[in-house]
């Protein structure tokens, strides 16, 4: 048991260095591409980590933070496109291009729409869930298609990337290290909920919700305030991914988008502090290079995830680390 | 912050023209490939590449990639065309929302794209770039000149299209020249397969005549079921549903179908009748009118590089506008906007051969500009 | 509008419900025996229409491809089933979601390799062509009835085989108890392959009826699979009666939104905006239901309560 701890550290800390050390190298050899890739593969492992609270932390199988990645990927595109027209952005206020500021409006968003899906999608559980989550992201994903205002189908540019006090936002290096900044935050916030109190009872609740409410808490409670939390930092990843890509549009909000964050998951290991990264790495990778060698990537790509599900179980860390410590 | 991107672009850009001088001319194609509307995408591949080929220019490479019809999937190819294998010029898009996530960003990175289909609005007024040229349509022009036509016989039109951007853009397209009444006016739902709600609407809707703009597969479903349904009001629509692509898997219910276009198969020109026989004889099948705008895309680029070198972009930019190729479409020029000036045609779908396909009746329009030119401040 | 247009759209609205149900009984069924999320099932749809299309013109005949749909489509199902689904009755739905995904690309891109990117034509058959008159002076397509009477077969076939077959009684033990039957020495391994392939095959009858009047091509399945999903939640998961319902439920809110709320909006506004407000609005509406169900009723419709 020990073992595989130690084995499970040393994998961890191997991952967060090579996604420090790879972009940096390729920044010193002039292939800002790399760098680029990079940045994807951290901000999508940022929206996973944020769903990991959720899923992995809770047992909530949410099919629906596409939601929120989309919701901030808007805030984000919003805020940046008044700006840009020098409009008031809400309610006489004037908008910004301040990052932080975007930030904290894609994170206070998504824990407001968070807190009504939750308190009715937590009255039910299992596939149910699953489906309810589901249905509140398309009703969005809906929204967002038809509504004409903020470009529809079309979706929204962000003409130039928004701003970080002291920052040089437009150069890709730089912007990395913020969305790697905002990685890292999020996996020791991971971390200390899972040891925390409030961790300890969202684990017990998944694995024995009746004991939970012999000793005075509320199950119900716990799970919505993991599942805002959750939404709370997948908003984060999905105002970073605006601008990344410059651009927002209703694709960041469909199901292929929740199906994705739980692939990221499950590729990387359920439940795992890096299992969001690892499986991030491997599915921006293979996507990137198998799309590079053949147009049938798709098929390949299909063929690699049946192998991992099927052959790998607990995902690329369960492979490399063993058994996960329960929980 | 303007000047700092702009800074660091500019060394980006000089580091590449340094490199380029002695090597071939790199045009990264970022096409769909993969998923429901490859057939568009592969009908654009086939035909750029098979134009390059046959121009016997040596000194083209091409970089093509799949976005499978995902607009952050295209944005990532282009940032890897643009950063990681220096492409000198970009093309290939199908869709309007994928060239709005990726030509604004792309322009804006000093690389010339030319679009061979997607003409989204907002690129042809205020946000125009020298850096952008449309060699295909805006995306208004199709759906004008069937309002144009429908004034010669129709007076009480019904009109139908998806409730997106490109399906509003379509409506006030047609109902900019379209002058008689409307029977109705219906937004349906992307990606909807089933229209017999619409119909059943459409029937009781006293209309003489039907304009839809239903592109992909939901013009396909539209199609039959309209046929099916055994309604005998005309119908009408831009090329997107009865192009060569689509016509076989909408069969007879698209026989007698008028639909507009800037292109087609029996064009009387020269450059027309090479390239339908030169595609036909490469892949067996008949070209699509993605694949005319696509090879039309390739002969401009051609020309324009044998007057100047993409690391000249000043003077390859001067290249382009003159548009001096010969179009399968026949008369092209650009207008301040850097978008087409070109006949608009009213074709009827016909059977030759035991096959289906187009044949041009009317013309709409000749030299005809977009709406959007006044706003560009190029 | 009149009371033909009325029943001629609550027809339609039907109509769509018995497609979505031929879908939803099948999912839901693997769901109530096996406990599987099967995310590929629409993948299944699409391989019954691609079979029927190339059939059909290969024949000249609608019903040997239709034929020819439940065959292959049962066949891949099975195929499926053995080979990967298998392995994943004892995993939680993670693993399933993932695989199931995983499916959908290799299925995709698996057709589009073997019948190419462009659309297949498939017409239907010259038997039910025309119209049929309805009360009020209207009329209705003979072929839309056709495929609404089809769904009622089911429907009943389905009801059949459950309470009064031997694999029906099967069927019912293993959703109550899946040891248990086990223990009984009932092969349950063939028996998960044999309701696999069923639920595989209605889904291929499905794609078959409806590749008659859509567009048969590649990730025709999806938009049908998240609706057939939709269907079997309100329902209650595992319940035949409650996907019957809810998809009829389904079929008839979308039509009737799409056609009545544009039409109310324009009241209070011109009628561009009714159309935009009202489209958007109607692209909403079965998840604001789906969402209003389960709130009041977390387990669907007909769904045991937890």
């Amino acid at each position: 048991m020990k073992a595989t701890g130690a084995r499970e550290i040393i994998a961890n800390a191997t991952i967060a260095l090579l996604l420090l050390a790879v972009p940096l190298a390729a920044s010193a050899m002039g292939e800002p591409f790399y760098v680029t890739l990079a940045t994807r593969i951290t901000i999508l492992a940022l929206a996973a980590a944020g769903l990991n609270i959720a899923l992995g932390l809770g047992g909530l199988v949410s099919f629906g933070h596409a939601a929120f990645f989309g919701l901030g990927g808007y805030a984000a595109g919003i805020m940046a496109a008044h700006a840009f027209n020098a409009e008031p952005f809400f309610l006489g206020l004037d908008s910004t291009t301040s990052m932080p500021v975007i930030w904290l409006v894609a994170i206070v968003t998504c824990g407001l729409v968070a807190l009504p899906i939750g308190a009715i999608s937590l009255r039910t559980s299992g596939v149910y869930f699953i489906m309810i989550t589901l249905a509140f992201a398309q009703m969005i994903y809906y929204f967002a298609n038809s509504w004409p205002a903020y470009g529809g189908q079309d979706g929204l540019p962000i003409f130039i990337r928004n701003t970080f006090p002291g920052v040089n936002t437009a150069q890709p290096l730089p912007f990395f290290l913020l969305c790697y900044a905002a990685l890292l935050l999020a996996l020791l916030m991971f971390w200390s909920l899972r040891n925390s109190r409030f961790g300890a009872a969202l684990q017990a609740a998944r694995q024995n919700s009746v004991r939970v409410s012999a000793v005075g808490i509320a199950p119900f409670n716990v799970r919505l305030v993991a599942f805002v939390i959750s939404a709370m930092v997948t908003g984060l990843a999905g105002a970073l991914f605006a601008d990344l890509n410059r651009f927002v549009s209703p694709s960041m909000l469909s199901w292929h988008m929740s199906g994705e964050l739980i692939v990221l998951i499950v590729l990387g290991g359920i439940g795992r502090l890096f299992g969001p990264v690892a499986g991030a790495m491997l599915f921006v990778l293979l996507e990137h290079f198998l799309g590079g060698v053949t147009e049938r990537w798709q098929l390949f790509l299909g063929l690699i995830l049946l192998g991992v599900v099927l052959f790998a179980r607990g995902g690329l860390l369960g492979m490399i680390a063993g058994k996960a410590r329960h929980g | 912050m303007r000047s700092i991107l702009a800074t660091g672009l500019l060394g980006l850009s000089l580091s590449v023209s340094g490199l380029a001088n002695a090597e071939p001319v790199k045009i990264g194609v970022i096409t769909t490939l993969s998923g429901g509307g490859s057939g568009l995408g592969i009908d654009m591949r086939d035909a750029f590449t098979l134009a390059i080929d046959r121009s016997g220019n040596e000194d083209v490479e091409l970089v093509i990639e799949d976005d499978a019809q995902k607009p952050e999937m295209a944005v990532q190819i282009a940032n890897k065309m643009i950063q990681s294998d220096n492409v000198d010029l970009m093309t290939g898009i199908i869709w309007s929302n994928l060239a709005m996530a990726v030509v604004p960003s792309v322009t804006a990175q000093d690389v010339i794209y030319l679009s061979p289909n997607a003409g989204p609005s907002a690129l042809a007024g205020e946000r125009c770039h020298p850096n952008y040229f449309n060699v295909a349509y805006q995306n208004d022009n199709f759906h004008e000149a069937m309002g144009q036509y429908a004034n010669e016989d129709y007076k009480n039109t019904f009109i139908l299209a998806p409730n997106y951007p490109a399906g509003k853009d379509s409506l006030t397209g047609f109902k900019r020249f379209y002058e008689g009444e409307l029977a109705g006016e219906i937004y349906t739902q992307v990606g909807q397969t089933d229209y017999a709600a619409e119909i059943a609407q459409i029937r009781s809707s006293g209309a003489d005549s039907v304009f839809f703009f239903l592109p992909g597969g939901m013009g396909i479903s539209f199609m039959k079921q309209y046929a099916q349904s055994g309604l005998d009001i005309p119908v009408m629509g831009p090329a997107f549903s009865f192009s060569q692509d689509v016509l076989p898997a909408v069969g007879e219910a698209a026989l007698g179908v008028k639909n507009s276009a800037t292109w087609s198969k029996d064009l009387d020109n020269e450059a027309n009748k090479a390239f339908v026989e030169a595609f036909t004889e490469e892949y067996g099948r008949l070209p699509s009118v993605y694949a005319a705008q696509s090879w039309d895309t390739a002969n401009l680029i051609l020309s324009a590089l044998e007057k100047a070198s993409p690391d000249d972009k000043e003077a390859f930019r001067a290249a382009l506008k003159e548009a001096d190729f010969d179009s399968v479409r026949g008369e092209f020029a650009f207008n301040t906007n850097n978008h087409p000036i070109q006949n608009v045609y009213i074709r009827e779908v016909v059977e030759e051969d035991g096959e289906l396909t187009n044949k041009v009746v009317a013309t709409a329009f000749e030299d005809h500009e977009d709406a959007f030119a006044q706003d560009c401040s190029m | 509008m009149s009371l033909a247009l009325l029943i001629e759209q609550l027809l339609n609205g039907l109509q769509l419900g018995v497609m979505l149900f031929l879908m939803a009984a099948g999912l839901t069924l693997i769901f109530g025996v096996m406990g599987l999320i099967n995310l590929a099932h629409g993948s299944l749809y699409m391989v019954g229409a691609f079979a029927c299309a190339i059939v059909a013109a290969a024949t000249g005949s609608f019903w040997i491809g239709l034929a020819a749909s439940l065959v292959a489509a049962a066949a891949a199902g099975a195929i499926v089933e053995v080979t990967v689904i298998r392995r994943l009755y004892d995993r939680d739905h993670l693993d399933q979601v993932l695989a199931t995904f995983a499916l959908i690309l290799v299925f995709s891109e698996g057709t589009r390799w073997v019948f190419g990117s462009f659309p297949l034509y498939l017409d239907i058959p010259p038997l039910l062509q025309g119209a049929v008159p309805l009360p009020g002076g209207g009329q209705y397509q003979l072929y839309r009835l056709a495929i609404i009477g089809v769904g009622i077969a089911v429907a009943i076939g389905l009801y059949l085989l459950i309470s009064r077959t031997r694999l029906g009684m099967r069927i019912r033990a293993g959703e109550s108890d899946r040891e248990m039957i086990a223990a009984l020495g009932v092969d349950i391994k063939t028996l998960y392959t044999v309701v696999f392939a069923l639920g595989a095959a209605l889904a291929g009858l499905a794609g078959a009826l409806v590749g008659a009047l859509q567009s048969v091509q590649v990730g025709m399945g999806e938009p049908v699979l998240i609706l057939a999903f939709v269907v079997i939640v309100i329902g209650g998961i595992g319940s035949i009666k409650g996907a019957l319902f809810g998809a009829i439920l389904v079929g008839v809110v979308d039509t009737m939104g799409r056609v009545l709320l544009p039409q109310a909006l324009s009241l209070m506004l011109p009628p561009s905006q009714a159309g935009l407000v009202g489209g958007a609005l109607a692209s909403m509406l079965i998840y604001i239901v789906m969402a209003l169900i389960l709130a009041f009723r977390p387990s669907g419709l007909f769904g045991a309560q937890s």
